[in-house]
C-alpha cells in the first residue's frame, strides 16, 4: 500500500495534470500485472464473442451456419463424442470407448504431441543447418540455394510426399510440420547470425577465441533472443500445418475432427474445434513467453518504450 | 618475402611501415582509406590519433589490432609481424561491447574462459581487474544494470585482465556526456600509468587529445595520411586552462580545419557529380 501512496504523492508533487485518484488506480493496476492481463484477455475474447452473439440475436448470423459460442460450447458431451475415433461412426453409442471428455483429451494430446515434436525437430535441424551454413563456406554454397528454392513451397504440396514416404500414422504428420517450418527457420537463423554485432565478435577475436569458440560463446548466445522470437512465430505455423497433415490418413487428431465436421456438415463441431485449437495455441505461446523471460533475462522490455508514445 | 629489412627496434610497441588500406579493392565501390602511413610507437607511450571523421584513423587501429589486413605495408608489434588479433593488443570500442548475457565478472574474465581457466582463477583475475577500475562491487551485476560510463570501465577492465602491452581505443568515450567523459579521461590516465601499456587512442575531439596525449598524430582527410605529429610536453596532471594548453588547442584546430574544409569540398564535388 505504501508504494501506492507514494506513487500518488509523487505524481501530485511533480505537478502532473493527472489527478491523484487516477494515478492511484494506475499504480494499483500495475501492481497486479497478471490479473490485469487476464482481465484484458477475457475482455478481448468476450468482445469478439459478444459481437457474434449479438449478430445471432438480431438474426444476421444463421445458427445453422455460424452458430454463436453459446450454441457450439453448450453440448460438450455431444461434441466430445466426435473426438472419439473408436465410436465416431456410431454416434450415440456412448457405452463403448472413452467418455466425451477423455476423447477430447486424447485427440488434443495427440495433436499437441505432433506439433511439439515437429517444432523441436524443425528448430534443432534448422539452427544446426543455419549455423553450419555460416560456419563452412562450402556448405553454404552447396546447401543455401536448395534451401532458398524449397522455402516457398506450400506445405500442401508436401502432403502427398508425406504419405508416399511415411504412409499413415504420426510420422507423416510430424514430417509435415518439420518440412513446413524447416526452410524458413534456416533462413531466419542465417539472418540472425548476420545481425550479430561485429564488436562482440571482434572482442572475442582480440581475446584469442577460435572460430569454434566464437560461434559457441558469442554467436549462439547472441542469436538466442531472435531465435526464440522465430520459434514463437513458427509455433503458430506448426498449429496451422498440423491440421492439414491430420486431415488425411492419420487416424485421429484435430484435423480429422475438422474433416469429419466438414463431411457431415456440422458447423458447430468446426467452431468447437477451432475454439479448442485457439486455447491450445494461446497456452503454448504463453508458455514460450515464460521460457523466453526466464532464459533471456538480459533483454530490456521494449514494450515499455512504446507505451509512453 | 621480398621487402626491405625494416629499420626499427624490436622493442617498439607498434611499428607501421608503408601502410595502405583500400576497402572493397578491385570493385566499383573501392575507396582508399589509408595511404603511406609510417609510425613508430614506444612502449608505455600515450598516442592520440586525431582527424576528421572518415579519415581512416579507426581503420589504422583495426589494422594494428590485426582484425583487418592492410592492402599495403606491414605492422609489427614488439618485433613480431601482426597477422592475427592477439590478447597483447586489446581493442576497446565506442559502443558498449559487453556480452549482455554474462555478468560483469564473467565479461571481464571472458579471455581466460577462452583459455580454459578454472572458475576460481577467473573470478580472482576479474576481481583484481575490476578493483583497478573501481567497480569491484558491481562484479555480479549484469551490463544492462550499469550506466554508460560504468560499462566502458568494465570494458577497460576486460582489456586489462588480458595484461595487454598495447591498449587500442576507438573513440571509447564518444557516447558519454561531457562531465562523465572528463572523469573517464582522468581514470584512463591512472590506468595507463599503472599498467605501463602503450595506449593508442582515436578521437576527433581536440580537447580530449590535449588532455591525454603524449603525441598527437594528426591525419589528413580521405585517404588518411599522417599530416603531422604534435608532441605534447605539458606536465601531468595537466591544467587544461593554461595558456600552453590553449595554444595547443589553437594549433590543432588550425591543423584540422584545413582537412575538414577539404573533406567538405570533396563531398560537395561528389554530390554535384552524383
Amino acid at each position: 500500500m505504501a508504494v501506492v501512496e507514494r506513487g500518488a504523492d509523487e505524481a501530485v508533487a511533480a505537478g502532473t495534470s493527472r489527478p491523484a485518484a487516477v494515478s492511484r488506480v494506475f499504480t494499483a493496476i500495475a501492481g497486479m500485472d497478471w490479473l490485469g492481463k487476464a482481465a484484458w484477455t477475457c475482455l478481448s475474447v468476450g468482445l469478439f464473442a459478444g459481437i457474434w452473439e449479438l449478430l445471432w440475436a438480431v438474426g444476421w448470423a444463421d445458427p445453422q451456419l455460424l452458430p454463436p459460442p453459446h450454441i457450439f460450447l453448450s453440448n460438450f458431451g455431444e461434441q466430445g463424442k466426435f473426438f472419439n475415433t473408436a465410436t465416431r461412426w456410431q454416434v450415440g453409442n456412448s457405452m463403448e470407448g472413452p467418455s466425451a471428455f477423455e476423447s477430447v483429451m486424447i485427440t488434443v494430446a495427440a495433436t499437441t504431441m505432433r506439433v511439439f515434436v515437429g517444432l523441436v525437430l524443425a528448430s534443432v535441424l534448422a539452427i544446426g543447418v543455419g549455423v553450419a551454413v555460416r560456419y563452412w563456406h562450402v556448405f553454404d554454397k552447396l546447401v543455401l540455394p536448395t534451401v532458398t528454392l524449397l522455402s516457398p513451397v506450400s506445405p500442401i504440396a508436401w502432403l502427398p510426399v508425406a504419405i508416399f514416404l511415411f504412409g499413415i500414422g504420426n510420422a507423416p504428420a510430424i514430417f509435415m510440420v518439420v518440412v513446413a517450418l524447416f526452410f524458413h527457420m534456416v533462413l531466419a537463423t542465417i539472418a540472425q547470425i548476420d545481425g550479430v554485432s561485429h564488436n562482440l565478435i571482434n572482442v572475442a577475436r582480440t581475446m584469442g577465441a577460435s572460430k569454434g569458440q566464437i560461434y559457441g560463446r558469442v554467436i549462439v548466445p547472441a542469436i538466442l533472443p531472435g531465435m526464440l522470437q522465430v520459434l514463437r512465430m513458427n509455433l503458430f505455423g506448426a498449429w496451422m500445418v498440423v491440421l492439414v497433415a491430420e486431415s488425411t490418413g492419420v487416424g485421429y487428431g484435430m484435423g480429422q475432427v475438422i474433416m469429419l465436421a466438414r463431411n457431415t456438415f456440422n458447423p458447430s463441431l468446426v467452431f468447437f474445434t477451432i475454439a479448442v485449437i485457439g486455447v491450445l495455441g494461446f497456452g503454448f505461446d504463453w508458455l514460450l513467453r515464460l521460457v523466453q523471460r526466464r532464459i533471456l533475462y538480459w533483454l530490456p522490455d521494449t514494450q515499455e518504450k512504446l507505451r509512453v508514445l | 618475402m621480398s621487402f626491405e629489412a625494416p629499420h626499427f627496434s624490436s622493442r617498439d610497441a607498434v611499428v607501421c611501415r608503408g601502410i595502405g588500406k583500400t576497402w572493397a579493392a578491385g570493385t566499383k565501390r573501392a575507396h582508399e582509406a589509408l595511404r603511406d602511413v609510417d609510425l613508430d610507437i614506444a612502449p608505455g607511450e600515450f598516442v592520440v590519433f586525431l582527424g576528421p571523421s572518415g579519415c581512416g584513423k579507426s581503420t589504422l587501429l583495426y589494422l594494428i589490432a590485426g582484425l583487418e589486413e592492410a592492402t599495403e605495408g606491414l605492422v609489427w608489434s614488439f618485433g613480431d609481424l601482426v597477422e592475427t588479433p592477439s590478447p597483447q593488443r586489446s581493442l576497446i570500442f565506442q559502443e558498449t561491447s559487453l556480452f549482455p548475457w554474462l555478468t560483469v565478472w564473467q565479461n571481464v574474465s571472458f579471455g581466460l574462459a577462452i583459455r580454459g581457466a578454472s572458475q576460481q582463477e577467473r573470478r580472482a583475475v576479474a576481481a583484481e581487474a575490476l578493483q583497478r577500475v573501481g567497480l569491484k562491487a558491481a562484479m555480479d551485476k549484469r551490463p544492462d544494470e550499469l550506466s554508460g560510463g560504468m560499462r566502458q570501465r568494465v570494458a577497460v577492465a576486460r582489456a586489462l585482465a588480458m595484461r595487454p602491452k598495447v591498449l587500442l581505443m576507438d573513440e571509447p568515450f564518444a557516447a558519454l556526456d561531457v562531465q562523465t567523459r572528463a572523469r573517464m579521461q582522468d581514470f584512463l590516465l591512472d590506468v595507463w600509468r599503472d599498467s605501463g601499456a602503450s595506449v593508442l587512442f582515436v578521437t576527433h575531439h581536440i580537447d580530449e587529445a590535449v588532455a591525454l596525449a603524449g603525441r598527437v598524430v594528426v591525419f589528413t582527410s580521405r585517404p588518411g595520411r599522417i599530416k603531422t605529429i604534435v608532441p605534447i610536453t605539458l606536465p601531468r596532471p595537466r591544467n587544461l586552462f593554461s595558456r600552453e594548453a590553449e595554444a595547443l588547442r589553437i594549433q590543432l584546430t588550425e591543423l584540422l580545419r584545413d582537412e575538414v574544409d577539404r573533406a567538405f569540398a570533396e563531398q560537395e564535388a561528389m554530390g554535384a557529380t552524383a
